[in-house]
């Protein structure tokens, strides 16, 4: 069995206990004393950093949302001067604005750290050649994945998505061992590879895939093993946490969440109480050495549970079980976060559409497509079919520049799509993961 | 040739829409002399001469379909080969480009509907044909 640090990987429980414990103290004195955004946040929940006598106390803490990190975009909560900070990162926000998130040098170290004992943890060493297949840019997932494959000292070829019949020649061409996608996207690769009558299996080293970004399952699992051979482990994370970082061990029994770098909590979203040990709840999160800006006690809204039991790797950190599903309506399109707050907030700039709308998601070729359904204002329309046509690639355009994915729009009349009295459910999911 | 009014209505691109508007016009007493559905992507446009146009559309709207009153050429003629060449020549020969077109043959004879940009087509058609009543 091999660990990247194999004395914090393999350490005691208690110890681990004692030493979580001195992190949370001295973070959150630092950010009573720095950051002016979490002070208020205790301030007005009257708690003090010397309340925090026990782990078990960090639920005196206020929670932090999304909509923190909206609220103060793009940097007021940032703890740390500009310069300092050497990244940014953006995700979508729930409405207009995005999410920014900033490093700093240790932010990045720690990030990269968390992927090297997750990598190795699977079996990843300096011989592997990985293919970085997530998005680069300013989703976390590309550079990510990048960086901690190179930690490793893996040889990675970042191809980045998209143009797959490429990524599969050079997936031959260059030997690659390892590869971290979305699941949707292996399943479309190895789809198209099949068509060019490439067998993974046979035509390729591929071992190893690294699949996270959006929601999976075991059935999506077996198709992919099945199909190619190679072992596929779920990874997790999220630009706030930093970006991908953890993943199964090869006992694949949870994901292993390491100790140092950020303390879990699993509560019942309603009651706001910790749920005990194996019992599904929301996933609630700190980070214990951020440093660009304060992550306590954040409402990550996936639901999931906390494994105690110890692994057989040896590894004595908690796991999570796989995600399976979210406290909130947020969607994940081709690994992309999408609100339908968000969809809304877009139609409210463009004139000739109401802001009615539907969203059907389907999974059509293994990858996923979402229609929008949006009611066209009568005085829009036009007898030619040229400008309505131009209406209908507006909004397409609007989605993407907002979205940052492609939406495929469909006009309806006034009045057509369903209006909803209260709770409103304006999402159809057609999407089956087995 | 005439310049006459039509409907233009937009319709959702699903089973049941046409039927739908039809059901509307029907229940209005609206009886439509022709029509063209020209398909869009995701949508559709209805396109059809009515006795009242205005009426019409006016009918219509309370039953919150979007319709647009909109002009075209009416061109009569007579129902043999070689009659659209004769017409669409002249068309031509003036530089007046057509956007669509559709026709009508019925007890009185036959006429083609032309929808074209230039504002002013008709009467410089008129110069060339003496005028008719289409309908």
């Amino acid at each position: 069995m091999a660990y990247w640090n194999k004395e914090i990987e393999c350490m005691p429980p208690e110890r681990i206990k004692e030493l979580q414990l001195d992190m949370l103290q001295k973070l959150i004195a630092n950010l009573y004393e720095k950051n002016q955004f979490y002070r208020n946040k205790m301030v007005q929940k009257g708690v003090k950093p010397e309340d925090i006598k026990t782990l078990e106390d960090i639920t005196k803490l206020p929670f932090m949302y999304k909509q923190d990190l909206r609220d103060n975009y793009p940097t007021k909560m940032f703890t740390v001067p500009l310069n300092d900070v050497v990244r940014f990162h953006v995700s979508s926000g729930t409405t207009g604005k995005p999410t920014l998130v900033g490093y700093t040098r240790n932010d990045l170290d720690y990030w990269s750290e968390a992927l090297a004992r997750s990598l190795t943890s699977c079996g990843v060493t300096d011989e592997d050649v990985m293919q970085v297949s997530y998005g680069y840019g300013l989703f976390t997932g590309g550079l990510g994945a990048h960086y901690g494959a190179e930690k490793v000292g893996a040889t990675v070829l970042p191809t980045g998505t998209g143009n797959t019949e490429r990524q599969i020649e050079l997936m031959q061409d260059l030997g690659v061992t390892a590869i971290a996608c979305t699941p949707s996207y292996l399943i479309h690769m190895i789809d198209v590879a099949r068509e060019k009558g490439v067998d993974i299996r046979k035509d390729t080293k591929l071992k190893r895939a690294f699949l996270g970004a959006e929601p999976w399952t075991e059935g999506m699992r077996k198709h992919i093993e099945d199909a190619t051979g190679i072992k596929a482990y779920d990874i997790y994370g999220m630009s706030e946490m930093a970006g991908p970082m953890y993943t199964e061990c090869e006992e694949r029994n949870g994901i292993h969440i390491p100790w140092d770098i950020m303390y879990v909590e699993v509560i019942d979203p309603e009651t706001e109480q910790p749920v005990p040990a194996g019992q599904k709840g929301e996933l609630v999160v700190t980070m214990l050495r951020k440093e660009a800006f304060p992550l306590v006690r954040y409402r990550v809204k996936d639901i999931t549970n906390v494994i105690l039991e110890p692994c057989k790797c040896g590894r004595t950190s908690v796991r999570i079980a796989r995600i399976t599903g979210r406290t909130d309506d947020m969607l994940i399109i081709r690994g992309i976060n999408v609100f339908p707050s968000q969809v809304e907030h877009t139609l409210l700039q463009i004139p000739e559409v109401s802001a009615s709308y539907m969203i059907i998601v389907d999974r059509i070729n293994s990858l996923d497509v979402m229609t929008l359904q949006v009611e066209l204002k009568p005085e829009a329309f036009s007898d030619k079919v040229e400008e309505m046509t131009a209406v209908k690639k507006r909004v397409e355009y609007e989605m993407k520049k907002y979205l940052n994915i492609a939406v495929k729009v469909e006009l309806k009349e006034p009045g057509s799509l369903p209006r909803f009295e209260g709770k409103s459910k304006r999402v159809i999911d057609r999407r089956t993961y087995e | 040739m005439s310049t006459i009014t039509q409907l233009s209505i937009f319709i959702n691109n699903e089973p049941g829409a046409i039927a739908n508007i039809s059901k509307t016009l029907k229940e209005a007493n609206i009886n439509l002399k022709a029509f063209n559905i020209a398909e869009g992507s995701g949508f559709g446009v209805l396109r059809a001469i009515a006795d009242k146009p205005k009426d019409a559309a006016d009918k219509l709207k309370k039953q919150n379909i979007i319709v647009k009153l909109t002009d075209v050429i009416a061109v009569p003629m007579v129902d043999q080969p070689g009659s659209i060449y004769e017409v669409s020549k002249v068309f031509g020969d003036e530089n007046i480009n057509i956007e669509y077109a559709y026709a009508y043959a019925g007890p009185k004879g036959a006429a083609v509907f032309f929808r074209v940009d230039d504002t002013a087509a008709d009467a410089r058609l008129s110069v060339q044909r003496p005028q008719r009543d289409a309908l």
